[in-house]
């Protein structure tokens, strides 16, 4: 009961307040949803120090579900300690995100509409990590993924919401599409769906081979690859990354929970529980790694273009996440299920504390319009000086240790994609301290950019609204000092059991620990000097960025435009998408189906009534001789011996 | 001497009687009187069959039959008649040409 409480208590959070606002009864489907998770999230506590500090992995079934043949799979919860840290992540941040809503969405009469959306994001995403097999897997991540479509066109009456909405799910459709031939082909491989049954022998698959018209490929390289392009959807990576940063349409605590800190992040999640198929995958790996590098370094580059402050963070989130996968691509999945638990703190943090600003400055976004707040926001401008010391990886912050410990893996691995991967990464990690301070600076310092109307009404955020924070503030600062030993230090191998599996000859994780000191040294340099770039642009000489937006010209736009991602795909896919639609329309509906079909078929009758209508005289006797007629015909029909 | 008068004499009467009647129901074009006493002349052909072939098997229920088909005869002939009334009321006229309102 102890486990399965943890996943479905907000599961009846969200029905219970889902109810509640059918009748308006705002106060009561707060207190339902905000109570839900934070049972969830106590209990998770316990469940963490028995699974994961104890060394046991539970096993839970809850029912049977589809038995067909030789295919089955059921609900069962899986709790190793893989699934047991990204319960801490998910309800952790679910708590601190649901408590901070009821301040932030105070205003809004749809309160209880969105506590209910949230409770069931929560659910869905607890089903994902807890699931036992790939089918359960992917039904929390289709849940987490209609979750985050209802979250982001929460304000539907808005037409850029809603089509961010119907962005990110169809984007998501392209992903899924790759995860769904994954799992397909794990069962034609397996036989099985279940993780226990799938990994129990992958070490004989090496050799299989899924023949696939007439073209015989390694099985297992196609398995990872098809599965990684579903985590490339959820987690936004480069190709498939255009929906995370028009997701920022939606309200600011959705942003925080779902595009920071835990959806994004299952894809992360799924390549390391499927670290026993992938490493088996060498040309899987370094198709991850230089993936994740290259968003990193991607997304850290738009992001420095960025004018709207949650696309900055949205951008920088998607950066983090190419972290996280090539990572798991060098096989240091301890490494990215670390930075994937701090950066769930700091990224939170920063998202909730834009929000925060976007709150006070009375719903500005842009960061051309604010600036000189930081001494009527203290608490707000505190927190982001903490997430973004943390993002860039300053000493002693949650970035430092889990960031570092990814690009020393990344060194560590000593193969030519980990060292494209690594470079990569410490070009990031400048950029990313660069955009965090430029964001700083502009937001909260210099001259006021408001209106002297808006600037009159800056307020702190109510405690409902700071208070959420300091845990994650917390997190911020001390996850990575309080994990370094567990997540990637030497106890790592007790802690993580075997819900992680790295190959013997992949010994990144060991190199990673006696890399030369420049390479320890190096990302404290680029962030110190991202920094310091970002004061001088932006402190020291401000009218600096400006020149070199227009000397660069052309590059700057390209930046600007997103790398012009969004022209491509709407070139490529989707015109053709609607003129190809708009021809079956036309020329499949309405000329052929509706042609012959329905309209054919009515007008048929038409033309063969109206003719028929005029043997209808109307006239009696013309009744009775047809009579009359029938019966002398029916009777000599009879009597001449044909009917008998 | 004449012959003795068979069953087949009283079908072949009973016959020509209801051959009259059908066709009084499809050359007549004057007025609808002539339609039900065309029809009464049908019932009446078969009514002689009856009588015809109840003498003829010695049973009477054919004649006692023949006696509830007059009786019922006569009703519906009130009821045509009455019928006809009304019409002639609403359109003035009984014409049979004149009736083709479900005319297509």
């Amino acid at each position: 009961m102890f486990y399965q409480a943890i996943v479905f208590l907000p599961l009846l959070g969200a029905i219970a307040a889902g109810l509640f606002s059918l009748r308006q009864q705002n106060s009561a489907a707060i207190a339902v949803s905000v109570s839900g998770v934070v049972i969830s999230f106590i209990l998770s506590l316990f469940a963490f120090a028995h699974v994961a500090m104890g060394g046991n992995t539970e096993i839970v079934s809850v029912a049977r579900w589809i038995n067909s043949g030789t295919f089955e799979a059921n609900w069962q919860l899986r709790f190793d300690t893989l699934t047991a840290v990204m319960l801490i992540v998910v309800t952790g941040v679910s708590s601190c995100v649901h408590i901070y809503s009821v301040g932030y969405m105070h205003h809004d009469k749809a309160i209880a509409r969105f506590m209910a959306y949230l409770s069931l994001f929560t659910f869905a995403m607890l089903m994902l990590v807890t699931a036992d097999n790939l089918v359960q897997l992917f039904f929390g991540w289709e849940g987490v993924g209609v979750a985050s479509y209802l979250l982001i066109g929460f304000w539907y009456h808005k037409e850029s919401a809603h089509t961010a909405a119907m962005k990110a799910f169809v984007v998501n459709r392209v992903g899924d599409f790759g995860f769904v031939l994954g799992i397909l082909a794990i069962f034609t491989l397996t036989g099985s769906v279940s993780f226990d049954a799938i990994f129990a022998d992958t070490a004989s698959y090496q050799n299989a081979v899924i023949t696939f018209s007439g073209i015989s490929l390694p099985a297992l390289e196609v398995v990872s690859i098809l599965l990684f392009i579903g985590a490339m959807g959820k987690s936004a990576q480069l190709g498939l990354h255009t929906w995370l940063p028009d997701a920022m349409e939606g309200p600011t605590p959705v942003s925080a929970l779902i595009h920071a800190a835990t959806m994004v992040t299952a894809g992360v999640f799924l390549v390391c529980r499927l670290s026993p198929i992938i490493e088996y995958a060498p040309i899987a790996l370094d198709v991850i790694t230089i993936v994740g590098a290259s968003t990193a370094i991607f997304a850290a580059t738009v992001g420095m273009t960025q004018f709207d402050i949650k696309r900055v963070i949205a951008y920088s989130t998607c950066s983090q996440l190419g972290y996280m996968f090539f990572a798991a691509g060098v096989s240091a999945y301890p490494a990215a299920m670390f930075h994937l638990t701090t950066h769930a703190f700091f990224k939170a943090l920063l998202f909730l504390g834009a929000g925060s600003v976007i709150h006070a400055l009375s719903d500005e976004q842009d960061l051309r319009n604010m600036g000189g707040i930081w001494r009527k926001v203290p608490v707000t401008y505190t927190m982001m000086w903490v997430g973004s010391l943390a993002l860039a990886g300053f000493p002693f912050f949650a970035g430092f240790y889990s960031k570092d410990m990814i690009l020393e893996a990344a060194y560590g691995a000593h193969t030519g994609v980990g060292m494209i991967a690594f470079w990569l990464g410490c070009a990031a990690a400048l950029l990313t301290a660069f955009y965090s301070w430029r964001l700083l600076i502009l937001a909260f310092h210099g001259q006021p950019r408001a209106s002297a109307e808006v600037m009159s009404h800056v307020h702190e955020s109510p405690n409902v609204m700071t208070l959420p924070l300091i845990p994650l503030a917390l997190g911020a600062i001390f996850a990575g000092w309080a994990g370094y030993e567990l997540f990637v230090g030497h106890d790592m191998a007790a802690f993580w059991g075997d819900s992680i599996f790295i190959l013997p000859s992949h010994t990144a994780m060991e190199a990673a620990h006696h890399v030369p000191l420049w390479v320890k040294l190096l990302p404290i340099v680029l962030a110190t000097s991202g920094v310091l770039g970002a004061y001088i642009a932006y402190v020291k000489m401000p009218h600096l960025p400006a020149k070199i937006a227009s000397a660069c010209g052309g590059f700057y736009d390209f930046l600007f435009n997103k790398w012009y991602f969004d022209e491509l795909y709407d070139r490529i896919f989707v015109r053709p998408a609607v003129l190809f639609g708009g021809w079956l329309w036309r020329r499949g509906d309405k000329g052929t189906i509706d042609y012959f079909g329905p309209d054919g078929l009515s007008a048929l009758v038409g033309r063969l009534s109206s003719r028929l209508v005029h043997i209808q005289t109307g006239y009696v006797y013309h009744y009775a001789f047809a009579m009359m007629i029938g019966v002398v015909v029916l009777l000599s029909w009879y009597f001449s011996g044909f009917g008998r | 001497m004449l012959a003795d008068i068979t069953l087949a004499h009283y079908l072949t009467v009973a016959a020509i009687l209801f051959v009259f009647g059908v066709f009084g129901i499809f050359i007549n074009r004057k007025n609808v009187i002539t339609i039900l006493m065309s029809i009464e002349l049908i019932l009446l052909s078969v009514s002689i069959n009856l009588v015809a072939f109840s003498a003829y098997s010695s049973d009477l229920s054919g004649q006692i039959f023949s006696l509830f088909i007059l009786t019922v005869a006569a009703a519906e002939a009130a009821i045509g008649l009455a019928i006809l009334v009304v019409y002639f009321r609403n359109r003035g006229s009984i014409s049979v040409d004149d009736i083709n309102v479900m005319k297509g």
